[in-house]
């Protein structure tokens, strides 16, 4: 379900370096878990957003593997520490192939 | 037809066996989720950190959120759902603390795990029950 996927980040504007700070993401996907069944009974295949990371300037923050049981519209909750500025890259893979991304600036000071 | 005392004992025992496969079957899935995260290592209690709500009322959206210092990765297992995994998370060098939240499904009433794999390699592990009012696997 490839449509209206919408990525959501929050990162601070700015940050001390060598401090941790919150980072906030949320994508809009329904998260079809595989197990629901149509009115037909018939089992609705699975199609979920499988991984998730978060990169900044090529370095990996964290990385997450979802399963069926990550609810619809998944979120995430996690801190980073930087020492220089630069750009965070989300990148969320679908079971379908397709992969949305998202970067967020940020400036050290 | 008529049930010797050989016949009665045995339908007992098939009984016993029925009701009891499909448990053990069930908690199977779990310990191998469980060994193939350990990957040999022994599992101790302590050392994590899981937050989950005593109660939540729509099994569809449960917050949980997991803190572990020092871990390398961090997997949470929902022990009562038709797949135990919920998700793993793995910490890059920029990772500001081991932690994060997230949102999972709940089928019903059950035990959540979270399993943390530290530097060196150990496991360590922490369980919260939850209770569910609603399910969120939409059986």
């Amino acid at each position: 379900m490839a449509e209206n996927v919408k990525p959501r980040v929050r990162v601070p504007r700015s940050a001390s370096a060598g401090e941790a700070f919150e980072i906030k993401t949320l994508i809009s996907h329904k998260m079809e878990s595989g197990q629901r069944k149509d009115s037909d009974g018939n089992r609705i295949p699975r199609s979920i957003i499988n991984h998730f990371s978060c990169d900044f300037n090529g370095e990996n923050v964290m990385t997450a593997i979802l399963e069926g049981a990550i609810s619809t519209n998944p979120y995430f909750q996690f801190d980073a520490v930087i020492q220089e500025s630069g750009t965070f890259t989300f990148t969320w893979l679908d079971d379908d192939g397709s992969e949305y991304t998202d970067s967020k600036d940020i400036t050290v000071g | 037809m008529q049930f010797t005392r050989r016949d009665t004992l045995a339908m007992g025992a098939g009984a016993a066996v029925a009701t009891l496969v499909p448990f053990q079957a069930f908690a199977g899935a779990n310990e191998d989720e469980m060994a193939a995260f350990a990957n040999g290592a022994e599992i101790t209690d302590g050392g994590v950190e899981l937050t989950a709500p005593e109660i939540a009322e729509n099994g569809n959206t449960v917050p949980i959120s997991v803190s572990a210092p020092g871990a390398v990765s961090i997997l949470i297992l929902a022990t009562g759902n038709p797949q135990p995994r919920v998700v793993e998370f793995g910490f890059g060098p920029l990772a500001g603390s081991q932690s994060a939240s997230t949102r999972c499904r709940l089928a019903g009433t059950q035990d959540v795990v979270a399993l943390a794999k530290m530097a060196d390699g150990s496991i360590k592990r922490a369980t919260s029950t939850v209770k569910v009012t609603i399910g969120g696997c939409g059986g």
